[in-house]
């Protein structure tokens, strides 16, 4: 049976792992590279690395460490930050990364999903969604949720889909860094809307906001950062606690050695 | 020396199975030159992309009759695994037919929860004689695909997605996974081992 994914995502910065506090207040949290192998030997399902400084000179500091990271790890890893054009991608793949996650970008030129896809395939374009809760609507964000579109989460979502995007990574701002759940409601309506795969992303706090992300939010996947990296959640025994839940996740007897 | 080869063509991660070979200490080189592939010990097969596009590739290097000659291990990943199969419906493309089985999208119009491609970690139920090691058995491997190879005689491993298909395929010196070993942490890496030695 095909599991539910956990996937821890380390956000990169001048070579370092770091942390917001609602994309503000930048806490440090370790190697990159160690920190996803760590990761994958605990039992995470794949990765995502996300470059926060995405700055021209910066782009190659970022390359280097896609090609560390596909040496050390063997799982599946995602990669976004600054992509721009397939060539920003083609770069990005051939030094390792499996996928690619675009946000502005596509918010500004959406037929660069449409290029992705047919270049790529479907399975190398996870679609990245910061939206707000506003006065009833799911505002679209760019920019590091700095800048309000006048796009709508489920609009744009279903429209990514029809594009080509393989995936929705669906960050809910007001949710993220608060720990305190998902955004369930719209995760199941996301779910519903589409046929692609969810990944939810923002507000974990704890190993139950996951099982409900999976089992209200009928998300494929869910995302988070610091409850792993400051050891708030760990790998091994959330997978047991999910299972215990009677959620598919995927077990393995050797993580612990 | 042994000599592996990892064939290349333009589709994804072949550097990915570079670096899952070297992390079971294992060397390979990279190419598409036909002299260096006959004359390998052992041949990696891998790719992801679309079937139609990979072919023509193929084809106009004449890697496709080369492939189909070769007699050393061979192992075949993902779309590799596809390409070597009868036919693929993905682009209505005539492969190289190592495998006489087709390649078949998968139809979620009886259930639209089963989203296309399937994405993620499915449990592998490995055959008697398969090529895969008994302790991979009910063991997740990493798989990407919108298209299947159904059961068939040559089926090696099973997985169950919408309904029972091909996980992994083998005949005579051709082995083949639609999973990527190369990203199926332990169990990939044991896979992998175990070509290495066949």
């Amino acid at each position: 049976m095909l599991a539910k994914r956990i996937i821890p995502c380390l956000d990169v910065k001048d070579g370092m792992t770091v942390k917001g506090v609602n994309f503000t207040n930048l806490r440090q949290a370790g190697d990159p590279v160690e920190l996803g192998k760590k990761y994958s030997d605990e039992g995470a399902d794949e990765l995502v690395y996300l470059d926060i400084t995405a700055s021209y000179e910066e782009r190659n500091t970022f390359i280097d460490l896609v090609r560390r990271v596909a040496e050390s790890v063997s799982i599946p890893f995602t990669v976004g930050g600054g992509i721009r054009s397939v060539s920003d991608v083609d770069k990005l793949l051939g030094n390792g990364a499996d996928k690619v996650s675009i946000n502005s970008a596509a918010l500004n030129r959406p037929q660069l999903i449409d290029e992705i896809a047919r270049q790529f395939g479907n399975q190398v374009c996870v679609v990245a969604i910061d939206a707000r809760f506003v006065d009833g609507k799911w505002i679209c964000h760019e920019k590091g949720g700095r800048i309000a579109t006048c796009r709508t989460l489920f609009d744009w979502a279903h429209e990514a889909q029809e594009r080509g995007a393989g995936e929705i990574l669906f960050t809910s701002m007001n949710h993220d860094g608060v720990k305190n759940g998902y955004a369930c409601d719209a995760l199941s309506r996301l779910h519903d809307r589409l046929q692609i795969p969810v990944i939810a992303s923002g507000g974990c706090g704890c190993a139950y906001h996951i099982a409900e992300a999976f089992v209200q939010g009928k998300a494929d996947a869910a995302l988070a950062a610091s409850v792993f990296h400051f050891g708030e959640i760990s790998i091994p025994a959330l997978k047991q606690y999910l299972s215990l839940q009677g959620i598919p996740v995927r077990l393995e007897p050797a993580w612990h050695k | 020396m042994c000599s592996t080869v990892i064939i290349k063509y333009n589709a994804g991660n072949v550097f990915s199975v570079k670096c899952a070979l070297k992390r079971i200490g294992a060397e390979a080189v990279v190419t598409d030159d036909a002299e260096a592939i006959r004359n390998a010990d052992r041949v990696i097969f891998p790719g992801v992309g679309e079937a139609s596009t990979a072919m023509a590739y193929l084809r106009t290097r004449g890697l496709d009759e080369l492939i189909k000659s070769l007699s050393c291990p061979i192992l075949g990943i993902c779309i590799g695994m596809q390409l070597l199969c009868s036919h693929s419906q993905e682009g209505d493309t005539d492969c190289l037919g190592i495998f006489d089985v087709p390649v078949l999208r998968f139809d979620n119009s009886p259930n639209r929860e089963m989203k296309i491609p399937q994405m993620g970690w499915n449990t592998i139920s490995v055959r008697k004689g398969s090529f895969i090691p008994d302790e991979c058995d009910q063991r997740y491997a990493y798989f990407v695909h919108s298209y299947y190879v159904p059961l068939c005689g040559y089926t090696a491993a099973t997985a169950d997605y919408i309904q029972p298909y091909s996980a992994a395929l083998q005949r005579d010196n051709f082995y083949a996974t639609q999973f990527h070993p190369e990203k199926s942490g332990r169990v990939g890496e044991t896979i992998l081992k175990k070509f290495m030695e066949l």
